[in-house]
């Protein structure tokens, strides 16, 4: 690497852990540059956790390589250069939440002013409390000005929105618009597609250990090539129309069945071959749940 | 860089009023019920209410260091210890910070159990006060650390019996319950204790200096020997996090 690029904020190379006889990371690849925001998507117990934790230098991978800005974890993270905001983590107590942010802050060379970082995260107005007697919502937002008031280059969130409602949700993303400047790398796990698809740049999509696609919302739904065709066509089983080629999944509403497919146009001509009984036929583009879905059960089939 | 962090702990201990009244109203207690029977009473030449002034500080003190221990538990079973080490706070800041703090609460045993050793006619000059206070705060160094390692190595709901057992084991085996063993070979390897030395402190009285060259090999040996563990302890617990 020349001295003239940057080096990416975040370099997994061949990453793999295992707890016992559970492969929870079987190598993964990935580079996340500077100014990226990614969501890492995936179902409970895909290896977002263990994989986020790698890339901090709070799990020491089995084998495989991480940096981050081209340094290992701990000293990216001496520098200061990084934030996170972990699944767990209760506030220190005996402390008064401005205290414990204060504290926080005095760790990075070039904190954010503590008042500004509690009105924005939503603190403020409980700046004062003991963190003993908060809500599970409130403790959120305190790991979430934790995280923020370094100032870091790197921020990394696990499920930063698993404890909250949707109205916490909102707010929380938009927060992060308001807090977060556009040349800061942000890694955000999530099993939420529609957050990964609304607030990420781009999707990384990982079960089973493994990543499994990578790339913007709208590539992640035309790689998997996801339609939705919608018929009616009474009396046909679903196992049937299931071994239709380019049918990945059937489901029967009423009279109407949907099929989820990887392949529509192939679908739709031996459809329309087999049943000349079907109408009302409408194919729909893929949503990313779809492809989700899609991709997640080629992983298990 | 963690000045406001010492400060925080500090405050955090001292806001637990409860734990602080805890470590010095046990030891408080015994001193005044059994310095009130035996006032006239000598240990190895040792006036009892001088003896056994040091030897509740050092009861008090010793659950004051080990008490780190839990507070460490505590917080990595509530998670922000992870949320600490992906900031830049140094590990050895962090291990300071509760160490002193656990020293401040051990000072608070000591000048209370001081009070109440002068109401019992305990007399020293300030050169010996000040000797004896030195050598008490060296030799609370290895527990301390053994505090560090408990911390990382069990959880909180275990340590309840394991630092009160660890504590009294420690004074018994020092002589904190009287002198055991006599001046044989019990007595022999008893002196190769650091609590028997944290005790030994209180015999400023007898002129010279109340420690060997002895005593300041057993308290650095055990010091250096758990801090070899608690640092084997600390990265088996951090690879595993």
């Amino acid at each position: 690497m020349t001295d003239t690029e940057v080096a990416p904020s975040i370099s997994l190379a061949r990453v793999a852990k295992s707890y016992g006889a559970v492969r929870a990371v079987r190598g993964v690849d990935l580079l996340v540059e500077a100014g990226e925001t990614v969501a890492l998507l995936g179902p409970n117990g895909a290896g977002k956790t263990t994989t986020l934790d790698m890339a901090l230098g709070l799990v020491r991978p089995d084998s495989g390589q991480v940096t981050l800005f081209g340094l290992p974890p701990s000293r990216a993270i001496a520098r200061g250069l990084v934030g996170g905001m972990l699944q767990t983590g209760v506030p220190l107590d005996y402390l008064r939440v401005r205290e414990l942010i204060e504290v926080m802050a005095s760790f990075y060379p070039t904190p954010r002013p503590t008042n500004e970082i509690l009105e924005l995260t939503g603190c403020a107005t409980f700046q004062g409390q003991m963190t003993t007697g908060l809500s599970g919502g409130q403790a959120q937002r305190v790991r979430f000005a934790a995280a923020l008031v370094g100032d870091p280059e790197l921020l990394v969130l696990d499920e930063p929105t698993a404890a909250l409602d949707v109205d916490g949700r909102r707010e929380f993303w938009r927060a992060m618009r308001d807090v977060v400047a556009e040349q800061k790398t942000v890694v955000f796990a999530t099993h939420n597609l529609e957050e990964a698809d609304s607030h990420a740049d781009r999707v990384v999509v990982i079960n089973g250990g493994s990543i499994i696609a990578d790339g913007t919302p709208s590539q992640i739904k035309a790689t998997v090539g996801t339609k939705t065709i919608r018929m009616a066509l009474p009396d046909i089983d679903l196992s049937e129309l299931v071994t239709v080629a380019g049918v990945v999944n059937a489901q029967r509403h009423g009279l109407t069945v949907v099929l989820t497919c990887s392949d529509s146009d192939r679908a739709l001509y031996e459809l329309l071959d087999r049943y000349r009984s079907a109408r009302d036929i409408e194919v729909i583009g893929g949503t990313l749940e779809e492809a989700f879905v899609a991709l997640t059960s080629e992983e298990h089939g | 860089m963690g000045g406001l962090y010492l400060r925080a702990e500090l405050q955090r201990t001292l806001r637990n009023r409860r734990f602080v009244i805890f470590s010095f109203i046990f030891p408080l207690t015994l001193y005044i019920a059994f310095t009130s029977a035996d006032r006239h009473y000598r240990v190895g030449g040792v006036p009892f209410p001088l003896y056994y002034m040091i030897a509740m500080a050092s009861f008090g003190a010793l659950i004051a260091a080990i008490s780190i221990g839990p507070r460490i538990s505590a917080e990595r079973q509530m998670g922000w210890t992870r949320q600490m080490r992906i900031t830049p706070l140094p590990v050895w800041y962090y291990f300071a910070a509760k160490i002193i703090t656990g020293y401040v609460v051990a000072c608070t045993t000591l000048v209370v159990l001081y009070l109440a050793g002068l109401t019992y006619g305990v007399r020293l000059s300030a050169v010996d006060w000040l000797t004896m206070t030195g050598l008490f705060l060296v030799g609370l160094f290895p527990f301390a650390i053994i505090g560090v390692m408990l911390g990382h190595l069990l959880k909180p709901d275990s340590m309840g019996p394991v630092t009160g057992g660890v504590a009294t084991l420690f004074l018994l085996v020092g002589g904190g319950f009287g002198n055991i063993g006599g001046t044989g070979i019990v007595h022999r390897l008893f002196e190769l204790i650091p609590s028997y030395w944290l005790i030994r402190a209180g015999a400023v009285t007898l002129g010279g200096s109340p420690w060997t060259l002895e005593g300041w090999a057993v308290v650095l040996i055990w010091s250096a020997a758990f801090a070899i563990l608690a640092r084997i302890v600390y990265l088996r617990d951090t690879a595993r996090a």
